[in-house]
C-alpha cells in the first residue's frame, strides 16, 4: 500500500494512479487577485485569487470567499493578467539599487549617544 | 542560469527555511507534488461539504442550522483557497473539478463515510476536523507560500468547526440516555476512519521523506497519529465516551496513549473506491457541476454583452 499518504489536510489520499493536470489554461471566467484592508488605518494586503465573469462578481465573490468573519473594511479586486510584476527573487538585479543605498537607512548617520531626541 | 545553479539556489532557499513562490524556479517533481497534493486537498473540502450537508435541513434547531450551514459554507471556502493555491503552480481550476468528476484524482477517505444520525454532526467536528487540524497546522510552514497562507486562513477557520462539534456532543451527552448511545454509536463509527485520515505506517509511506526533504511536510504520519490519539483521549473522557479500542492505554515510559492498528485493508478498500459512499458523492459533486453550467455559461454572455455595450458607448 505504498502508493498512498495522509499529505493534505483532511486525510489520506493516493500519490500514484493519480492524474496531474496538462497546465493549459482554459478559457473561462478570467482570474482576479484580491487585496483586503483588514482595518482602518492599513494597507490593502493580498489574500488570494479567485475567478469571476466580471469586476462586480468578484468583488462579491471576494467579500463571500476573504471576508466571511469582518476580516475587511475595503477589497481591491484586479485581473491577474493586468498585474505587472518584477522578477520574483529577491537577490533579483531588479533590487540591487536599494541594497548598495545604505545612506538611506537612519542607522547609517552616527550621532553622539548624549543628543536627545533623535 | 542554468539548471544546476537555479536547483543550488532551489535547495539552499529549502535549507533556510525560507519560502517558495509561485514564480520561483522549481523542480518538476516538486511542482508536481504540490499540484496533486493541492488539488486532493482542495478535493477533500469540496467533497466533505455533502457529509454534512445531509444534515442541515434535519438540524434540531435554528441555532445549530444556522452553525451547520456556516461551516458547510466554511468548506467551500476551504476548497477555493485550496483550488487558488493550486493555480499559483500553473494548472487550471476547472480542469482540477474535471478531473475530479472523471474520477482521476481523489479526495481523503473519511468522507467515503455516510452520516447515518444528527450525532455524526458533532463528531466529525469533534473527530474529523480535529484529526485535519492535526495534519493542517504544521502545513502551515510548509515550503510553498501559497499553500502555506492558505492553510493558515483554514486553520483559524478549523477551531470554530472543532469547537461546534464538541459542543454539540456536551449537550447531548447532557440529555437523555438515548442521545447519549446516539454519541457513543458515533464515535464507534468514526473512530478508525479518523485515525486512518493519516495515512498509512511509516514504514509503509515511502513518500514521506522525499516530502519532509522539500519541507512541504513537517511530521512523520505515525508521528500525526500519535499526537491527535493524545489529544483526544482526555476530551473522550469529559464527555463520557468510550472510544473503540481495548488497545487504547498510557504508556507513561513513553509518556503517550498505546493504541492498536487500525485496519489498513479497509483504508485501501476505500480509498480505492469500495467505501460505503464513493459512487454517492462523486455522483453528486458531478450533478452539482453540471446543473451549474448554464448559471457561468449565462455569467460568462452577460459579463460579454456588457463589455461589448461599453466598448461601443
Amino acid at each position: 500500500m505504498s502508493e498512498y499518504t495522509a499529505e493534505g489536510g483532511h486525510g489520506a489520499v493516493p500519490t500514484e494512479g493519480v492524474e496531474g493536470a496538462s497546465g493549459t489554461p482554459r478559457r473561462g471566467w478570467p482570474l482576479y487577485e484580491v487585496f483586503v484592508r483588514g482595518k482602518r488605518g492599513l494597507n490593502h494586503v493580498h489574500v488570494g485569487s479567485l475567478h469571476a465573469a466580471d469586476d462586480e462578481m468578484a468583488l462579491h465573490h471576494a467579500r463571500d470567499l476573504y471576508t466571511r468573519r469582518n476580516e475587511g473594511v475595503s477589497i481591491w479586486v484586479v485581473q491577474a493578467q493586468d498585474i505587472t510584476a518584477s522578477s520574483p527573487d529577491e537577490k533579483d538585479p531588479f533590487f540591487a539599487p536599494s541594497a548598495d543605498k545604505v545612506y538611506r537607512h537612519p542607522t547609517f548617520y552616527a550621532i553622539p549617544e548624549d543628543v536627545p531626541h533623535l | 542560469m542554468d539548471e544546476t545553479a537555479l536547483a543550488a539556489h532551489f535547495d539552499a532557499t529549502i535549507a533556510g527555511d525560507q519560502r517558495i513562490e509561485p514564480r520561483d524556479w522549481m523542480p518538476e517533481a516538486y511542482r508536481k507534488t504540490l499540484v496533486r497534493q493541492i488539488a486532493q486537498h482542495a478535493h477533500s473540502e469540496i467533497i466533505g461539504m455533502q457529509p454534512e450537508g445531509n444534515w442541515i435541513r434535519r438540524a434540531p434547531s435554528l441555532r445549530r442550522k444556522a452553525i451547520l450551514l456556516a461551516k458547510v459554507q466554511d468548506e467551500a471556502g476551504h476548497g477555493m483557497y485550496l483550488y487558488a493555491a493550486a493555480e499559483t503552480l500553473g494548472v487550471d481550476r476547472e480542469e482540477l473539478t474535471e478531473k475530479l468528476i472523471a474520477n482521476r484524482q481523489k479526495y481523503s477517505s473519511i468522507f467515503n463515510y455516510p452520516t447515518l444520525s444528527y450525532a455524526d454532526v458533532g463528531v466529525i467536528g469533534w473527530l474529523v476536523d480535529g484529526a485535519a487540524i492535526c495534519n493542517q497546522v504544521p502545513l502551515c510552514r510548509c515550503s510553498y507560500g501559497p499553500y502555506a497562507r492558505a492553510m493558515v486562513r483554514i486553520c483559524k477557520e478549523e477551531s470554530f468547526h472543532q469547537r461546534q462539534g464538541y459542543e454539540l456532543l456536551l449537550a447531548m451527552v447532557n440529555g437523555t440516555d438515548a442521545q447519549r448511545e446516539m454519541v457513543q454509536e458515533s464515535t464507534n463509527r468514526f473512530w478508525w476512519p479518523s485515525l486512518m485520515m493519516f495515512g498509512p505506517p511509516d514504514g509503509d509511506s515511502p513518500n514521506t521523506q522525499q516530502s519532509m526533504a522539500w519541507g512541504i511536510k513537517r511530521h512523520t504520519n505515525d508521528e500525526l497519529r500519535q499526537r491527535f490519539v493524545d489529544m483526544t483521549v482526555p476530551q473522550a473522557e469529559a464527555l463520557g465516551v468510550t472510544l473503540p479500542d481495548p488497545g487504547l492505554g498510557w504508556n507513561a515510559e513513553r509518556g503517550s496513549y498505546d493504541f492498536s492498528e487500525p485496519d489498513w485493508a479497509e483504508f485501501k478498500a476505500v480509498i480505492s473506491g469500495s467505501g460505503p459512499c464513493n459512487a454517492q458523492r462523486l455522483a453528486q459533486r458531478r450533478r452539482a457541476h453540471e446543473d451549474g453550467a448554464w448559471v457561468r455559461e449565462a455569467a460568462q454572455a452577460y459579463a460579454e454583452k456588457r463589455g461589448r455595450t461599453e466598448a461601443a458607448a
